[in-house]
């Protein structure tokens, strides 16, 4: 790596300067923005030194690969809480979420190595689980909520159609195509904002790490595509057993928790 | 034989039951309201009439056959329901109608409800509050439903369209659609109603 990739401990500091310069503006002007900065940047700071740490144990090549695999459990089942989460109020939403981001993982880590664009190394499975899992994690969290919201708002649209005998599959479909829509948007805005206005993370390291930009693009490239794939994959599945879990073998529509129904 | 017959009926509700214990009748012509305040749980009883809501304990029957033995889709489309608010769905009459799979042409369902083959071309989202509630009800006739439950079906109208659909809901009757329909309007009840059940907190007052 060349020395304009090393950052010292000082220049870790030096790169608080910004943050600490709002956060004196917002202590000034009672905005209480610096309490949530603080945590941040406490919480990013421990969370990634302690996974910096870790990493180094697991790029080692004299490192058992399984202890990657195991990381990558991890991280799923973390995503599948953080999700299921978002969402208590739906039925069994943990095997929901775990669902999908076991598929959207197997799937698309399976896509990355079995294509040979990354070798199956301690080097490569866990930052390439992290970019995959992290973006299927978001794409879940938004899915569900999403979900849950849309069918407390349309209750009246489902339940008439529900009451002209349509299945809970037919009935619910306007609202399962609206939710997957607006849900995964953002991943295809910024696919199509790529390299006008996001210059993505991956690639931005490698060139500053001083990879040959070509080869950066096409390592990014690969790996947007298969991410997109993975969000894709996640939403969808969420938003498919999700609805499923909304309604009753009789095509009844569940009560919400959260549901204020006027009950006369 | 009763139309509905509804056998020790409990609903669960958060805090305390929607229907307590209800074991009530409803018969197979003509107009029958279900009258009460808010909160009596006459709109939970109507639900369970089509199945948009299950018994916790109890039995209902229609024409003295178990719901929960009945093919519920089917049902549902012999048992037609009109909400409270009007709800429709985006697009045109003509598409809403469309989305019952309706047996008869849409022009001669919109004239049952009282609305001229014009509407079919409206956009619903541009109806009046009476227009859009015969629009419902227009779409609930295409599944050629042998009876009809209403849910405060003029509550959210002004007194002319409130009118209307009470005309309706009284010729329909008379054309052998035997109407369920909900009301807290005292008034309403006694207008429209051949019988009257009376529920409140959850239990059947009168029949």
């Amino acid at each position: 790596m060349s020395s304009s990739g090393d950052v010292s401990w000082w220049g870790l500091a030096g790169s608080l300067i910004m943050i600490a310069g709002v956060a004196l503006v917002s202590w000034r002007q009672r905005l209480r923005l610096e309490r949530d900065l603080a945590v941040a940047v406490l919480r990013s700071l421990s969370q990634l030194l302690l996974v910096g740490a870790a990493l180094g144990i697991i790029v080692d090549p004299d490192t058992w690969i399984g202890w990657s695999f195991v990381w990558l459990t991890g991280m799923v089942l973390f995503a599948a809480a953080t999700v299921s989460q978002r969402a208590p109020q739906l039925p069994g939403v943990f095997g929901v979420a775990l669902a999908a981001l076991v598929a959207s993982s197997v799937i698309g880590l399976g896509l990355l190595f079995a294509l040979g664009i990354f070798p199956v190394e301690g080097r490569t499975v866990v930052p390439l689980a992290g970019m995959v899992v992290g973006n299927s994690l978001a794409a879940g969290v938004v899915t569900v909520r999403r979900l849950v919201d849309a069918v407390a708002e349309r209750r009246a649209d489902l339940e008439a159609r529900l009451a002209l005998g349509l299945p809970w599959q037919q009935a619910v479909r306007p609202t399962v195509r609206n939710v997957l829509r607006t849900g995964i948007a953002p991943d295809v805005e910024r696919i199509k904002a790529l390299g006008i206005v996001v210059l993505p993370g991956a690639m931005t390291g490698l060139i500053l790490a001083g990879v040959d930009p070509l080869d950066a693009v096409r390592v990014q490239l690969a790996l947007m595509y298969v991410i997109l794939g993975a969000v894709t994959t996640t939403a969808t599945v969420v938003a498919l057993l999700g609805t499923r879990r909304l309604f009753t073998a009789d095509h009844r529509l569940r009560p919400l928790a959260r549901d204020t129904r006027d009950e006369g | 034989m009763s139309l509905f017959d509804l056998e020790s009926v409990t609903v669960a509700g958060v805090l305390r039951p929607r229907l307590h214990d209800v074991s009530v009748s409803v018969p197979t012509d003509g107009i029958t309201v279900l009258q009460g305040p808010s909160g009596s749980g006459k709109s939970t009883l109507l639900r369970l009439l089509n199945r948009l809501e299950a018994p916790d304990a109890g039995s209902v029957r229609y024409r003295g056959e178990d719901l929960a033995a009945r093919d519920v889709l089917a049902h549902r489309r012999e048992v037609g329901m009109v909400f409270q608010a009007p709800v429709l769905f985006p697009g045109t009459v003509a598409d809403n109608l469309a989305v019952a799979r309706p047996q008869d042409p849409p022009a001669a369902l919109l004239e049952r409800a009282g609305l001229p083959a014009e509407f079919l071309a409206r956009d619903a989202g541009t109806l009046s509050g009476g227009e859009a509630q015969r629009a419902c009800l227009a779409r609930a006739l295409g599944t050629r439903p042998r009876v009809l439950l209403m849910d405060e079906p003029t509550s959210a109208l002004d007194p002319a369209a409130s009118r209307l659909i009470e005309q309706l809901a009284r010729s329909l009757a008379a054309d052998g659609v035997p109407i369920v329909l909900v009301s807290h309007d005292r008034e309403q009840a006694r207008r429209l109603g051949d019988r009257i059940i009376d529920l409140d907190e959850g239990r059947v007052l009168a029949a």
